[in-house]
């Protein structure tokens, strides 16, 4: 068999073995949903619908994806150098909360200036929460998965703070309901709706075209490689005269602004304020989206697709079939372990070629 | 003249009629809730659970259909659930979580046809068809602290909040006004989460080694609290929604937010064809603010209740500002 | 207001911080046992949930409380078993299977939790306080420290259990040597694998139990995900502790007492926001991480074992 048929045979068997975890583990939920008393096929028939059923749903769908999309790639970059950034959802939210106070208080008219200095805002808070642990594990080498948890739990109390003091609605002190949020962010922060009155906005083509960014950025630029050559191998790369800590630091640090953007996008995109929980999960379910699609730029963008699909199709079951939306949740954490499982059968065929060569 | 009254009654019968038919245009009143927590929560979100089920024994069987989607935290899925159920054609929509209004501002207008309430919320944005609701937890809590201090002959009094933000602050503040009043001193814990009964469990512990042996507090994570209450013997005041299940020998009362009237009368105009344009305070003046007192198992002074009965009166006379220091 | 340095108020930090400590005794000596063999396991946050639920369940049914703590045991057990099996047969990055676990472990119980008992919140009676007779009664530390049900009792009493094992015995002996150099142990005639697995499913066990401690030995009631990042900070503790159980020890009771101290601040009404106060358990933790050398790290800690063929 010639090497490029060969390629071709591999790259098709690294796509069907996520898909036939995802069906495995709808296989496995489908028995739960039996157990439950619940038709299955109705249950699913619901999930589907709900996700990709119709152009409100497709919208819907894509919404969710977006923010996925963006913390998939950072993830794809961070674990391609070999570090696990479990920040997500701090660096999210941070992201977020920047972007927002840069829109409501940076007193500046045009938004050909304002948006993009928001965004700065968050891709600089983003990094600054993926940063910290990346210099720690640099420095000291201390454990990354865990101080990336810990900057989770400051994030999230950080921003209930602000959200209920410094940076609250005025509005809502005034009527007295005292709801933590901001004030709704002035009118030219919004990004350009796609397809008004729907929310799809250019957050949604921003990230498709990062994505293409990064996959250039990691497959054909040096710092791509040698982030690349230093998760693969590390001692090599440290006698190939590679800065292994450099770049491990750098790969979470661009992980956390990737996801910091997600937040402003959110925010600037369809939430136009920031409130308690605005990283929704987005931060956890990003890495699933990120192992999905290989860990691969490019294929994140389905993959983030199918994730944001699910995330809606699973509220719509609640509605409908009044499935529990734990039960998604459940989903999802089986479809992780059922996927990282099943990377040993590409791992021992490349092995095995490996044998025969 | 009797002539004339007749035709007015005829005519406002069959006004009325009319008004029922256009509701009720496919027989069936269909609501739909959505709520950040769960039905069951004995706090915020079971008030409005119970209240709308109380509607639903109003209609004949089969002619109320209420359908609900539970732990709608996040804003952006409430967001799409409420509406997907605009939607469906649902007759009223409940967003019950304050912070669901910037939601409805944007989605009412194209659901012209659909009725939408949200609270607690002090706004209807100008829409025809939102209604606000506000309950004014602050009333229930002043009287609620005087009683517990009281209660307790001025003993140390301990609250449990989760975050300080929405009802849950005003409950407390107007709680500690009433408990100063009182004569009791009083202390304030926050574990700056909706839902962490473990955090919420370790500051009703600190409340009472530090000698308070009554406490109080809101959100569902208070079960954690009132657990400790019950280990160590002392008394809790509920607020929200009944707690008296959750330890039956040691919940003193609950403040209890009954929307049924604020209800009705959204129904009421719905059969008149207003789908809402209005806000409503849940108070004691409308009853919509009660207490349930655990007389059955505790014992309690009929003077206390009678102390209460009366403290809600001035409030509603506007004698007391249940927020003054 | 401010009477912070009283006898009572400190001891009572010191009790509540004694009781505190507890889940994070079990869950992280579990993941001891699971990083001296070699094994990252950041599933310990599902494992405790599952266990807490099905530990509440059985004694919601049964009122047996003995009973109870053996299923959370046998539930962490099979959730064990699981994680061993992806990350130890099927080699999978053990990171990402932690959280997979976790996230999977979290979504069960929070369904099994609403399907079965409609969410609703139930209270079972819980493991009630045994004073140590004779030196409860002395006055502060009676109360502070032999005030305490038997979980804690038995949290505290695994300490010097672990280290023995650990350190004492012979399989104690092949974990530390498959954790650090396992090829040389393998050579040596220990089955790498096989020690790994028992471990990861010590770990599972203890991890079950802790889980346990939160429906009935502390608010002896269920709520969805209340364990509250319990496990990850636990995760975090084996690494503060340089992978000895006193370390362990040392670790638990600091975080505890952090967390007891901040809540009595805001009794007492020190002025500070409460969010913010809620923060420093956290923050000590990234510090404790960054300031104490870990020197005994498991050499092999998160490397699946591959064997060399030839």
């Amino acid at each position: 068999m010639s090497i490029k048929a060969q390629r071709f045979i591999n790259s098709i068997i690294d796509v069907i073995i996520p898909l036939l975890a995802t069906v495995i583990a709808l296989i496995l939920g489908a028995f739960m949903l039996i157990a439950f008393g619940k038709n299955p096929a109705e249950a699913y028939a619901a999930l589907i619908s709900g996700a990709f059923g119709s152009s409100r749903a497709l919208i819907q769908t894509t919404l969710k994806a977006t923010p996925l999309l963006l913390v998939g790639i950072g993830i794809c970059i961070a674990f391609r150098g070999g570090v696990t950034n479990i920040g997500g959802e701090g660096q999210i939210v941070v992201g977020a909360l920047s972007s927002a106070a840069v829109a409501l208080y940076v007193p500046i008219e045009s938004r050909w200036v304002l948006i993009p200095l928001c965004f700065l805002a968050a891709i600089v808070a983003g990094g600054i929460w993926g940063g910290i642990p990346g210099i720690l594990k640099a420095r000291l080498g201390v454990n990354e998965i865990l101080t990336t948890v810990m900057m989770n739990s400051i994030a999230v109390y950080l921003s209930n703070y602000l959200l209920r003091g410094p940076m609250i609605d005025p509005r809502e002190i005034e009527m007295g309901t005292r709801a933590s949020q901001t004030a709704l962010l002035p009118e030219n922060t919004f990004l350009t709706r796609l397809a008004p009155p729907t929310q799809l906005n250019t957050g949604s083509l921003l990230a498709v075209l990062l994505a293409v960014v990064v996959y250039i950025m990691m497959w054909k630029t040096t710092v791509g490689y040698r982030i690349r050559a230093v998760g693969l191998n590390p001692d090599a790369s440290r006698y190939g005269g590679i800065n292994v800590p450099v770049y491990q630091a750098l790969a979470i640090t661009l992980a956390g602004s990737l996801a910091g953007l997600a937040g402003a996008v959110e925010v600037l995109g369809v939430q136009h304020r920031v409130f308690e929980n605005i990283s929704a999960s987005y931060g956890f379910n990003g890495i699933v989206a990120a192992l999905f699609g290989n860990l691969h730029p490019l294929g994140t963008i389905p993959a983030s697709f199918l994730f944001g699909g699910l995330m809606v199709g699973g509220n719509k079951l609640q509605r409908t079939v009044q499935v529990n939306s734990a039960f998604v949740d459940t989903l999802l954490g089986l479809v992780v372990l059922i996927v990282v499982a099943a990377k040993i059968v590409s791992v021992n065929r490349s092995k095995r070629r490996a044998k025969n060569a | 003249m009797k002539k004339s009254t007749l035709v007015l009654l005829v005519v406002s019968v069959a006004a009325l009629m009319l008004g029922v038919f256009t509701v009720h245009a496919d027989d069936v009143f269909r609501v739909a809730m959505v709520m950040p927590s769960k039905i069951n929560d004995y706090s915020f979100s079971q008030s409005m659970y119970e209240a709308l089920m109380k509607l639903g024994e109003t209609f004949p069987e089969g002619k109320f259909e209420l359908q609900k989607s539970e732990d709608m935290f996040n804003v952006a899925d409430a967001r799409e659930a409420i509406r997907d159920y605009a939607d469906m054609g649902f007759d009223l929509v409940v967003a019950h979580g304050s912070q669901y209004g910037t939601s409805l501002q944007e989605i009412a207008p194209d659901y012209p046809e659909t009725a939408f309430a949200w609270g607690n919320g002090t706004d209807f944005y100008g829409q025809p068809n939102i209604t606000a609701y506000q309950a004014r937890a602050e009333q229930g809590g002043y009287v609620l602290g005087e009683i517990a201090a009281k209660f307790t002959n001025g003993a140390k009094l301990g609250v449990c909040g989760p975050v300080e933000s929405g009802d849950a602050k005003t409950y407390i503040d107007g709680f500690k006004v009433g408990a100063k009043k009182g004569g009791s001193e009083v202390s304030v814990t926050f574990t700056s989460s909706f839902s962490d009964v473990s955090a919420m469990a370790a500051a009703a512990e600190g409340h009472m080694d530090e000698g308070a042996v009554l406490l109080t507090g809101t959100s569902q994570s208070i079960p954690g609290a009132v657990s400790v209450v019950k280990e160590r013997n002392g008394h809790w005041i509920g607020a929200q929604w009944d707690t008296i299940p959750l330890a039956e020998n040691n919940v003193l009362a609950s403040l209890v937010y009954d929307w049924t009237p604020i209800l009705d009368d959204i129904l009421s105009k719905m059969t008149d064809g207003v789908l809402g344009g209005s806000a409503y305070d849940l108070t004691f003046a409308d009853g919509g603010l009660k207490i349930v007192w655990n007389t059955e198992n505790i014992e309690i002074d009929p003077e206390l209740i009678a102390l209460a009965d009366e403290l809600a009166e001035k409030i509603v006379a506007g004698e007391i500002d249940p927020l003054a220091e | 207001m401010h009477n912070l340095l009283n006898a009572a108020t400190l001891f009572g930090i010191v009790g509540m911080a004694i009781k505190l400590a507890m889940p994070y005794l079990y869950a992280g000596l579990g993941e001891l046992f699971d990083q001296a063999a070699g094994v990252f396991n950041l599933g310990t946050e599902g494992i405790m949930l599952v266990g807490a639920f099905s530990s509440f369940y059985v004694v919601y049914l049964t009122g047996n409380l003995g009973l109870g703590v053996l299923v959370a045991a046998g539930t962490g057990f099979l959730m064990a078993v699981l994680m061993a099996l992806i990350s130890i047969t099927f080699k999978a990055p053990q990171g990402i299977s932690g959280i997979g676990l976790t996230m999977f472990g979290t979504g069960l119980s929070s369904l099994l939790f609403k399907t079965i008992l409609d969410g609703t919140v139930l209270s079972v009676p819980g493991f009630p306080d045994v004073p140590v007779p004779l030196l409860s009664k002395i006055p502060y530390i009676g109360d502070a420290f032999f005030n305490h049900n038997v979980m804690v009792y038995g949290a505290y009493l695994l300490v010097p259990v672990a280290a023995l094992v650990l350190y004492k015995t012979t399989f104690g002996l092949k974990v530390r040597a498959v954790g650090q150099n396992p090829q040389a142990a393998d050579t040596l005639g220990v089955n790498v694998n096989l020690i790994r697995y028992c471990c990861v499913c010590a770990g599972g066990i203890l991890s079950g139990i802790a889980g346990a401690t939160f429906t009935l030995a502390n608010i002896n009631m269920f709520q969805e995900k209340m364990t509250n990042g319990t496990g990850f900070i636990a995760v975090a503790l084996v690494y503060f502790s340089g992978w000895k159980p006193q370390g362990v020890l040392a670790g638990a009771l600091l975080f505890s007492f952090v967390n007891a101290f901040q809540l009595r601040m805001q009794v007492l009404g020190i002025e500070i926001p409460s969010d913010i106060a809620m923060m420093l358990p956290y923050l000590l933790t990234i510090l404790t991480l960054v300031f104490v050398k870990s020197r005994d790290k498991p050499a092999a800690l998160a490397v699946p074992y591959e064997r060399s063929e030839n």
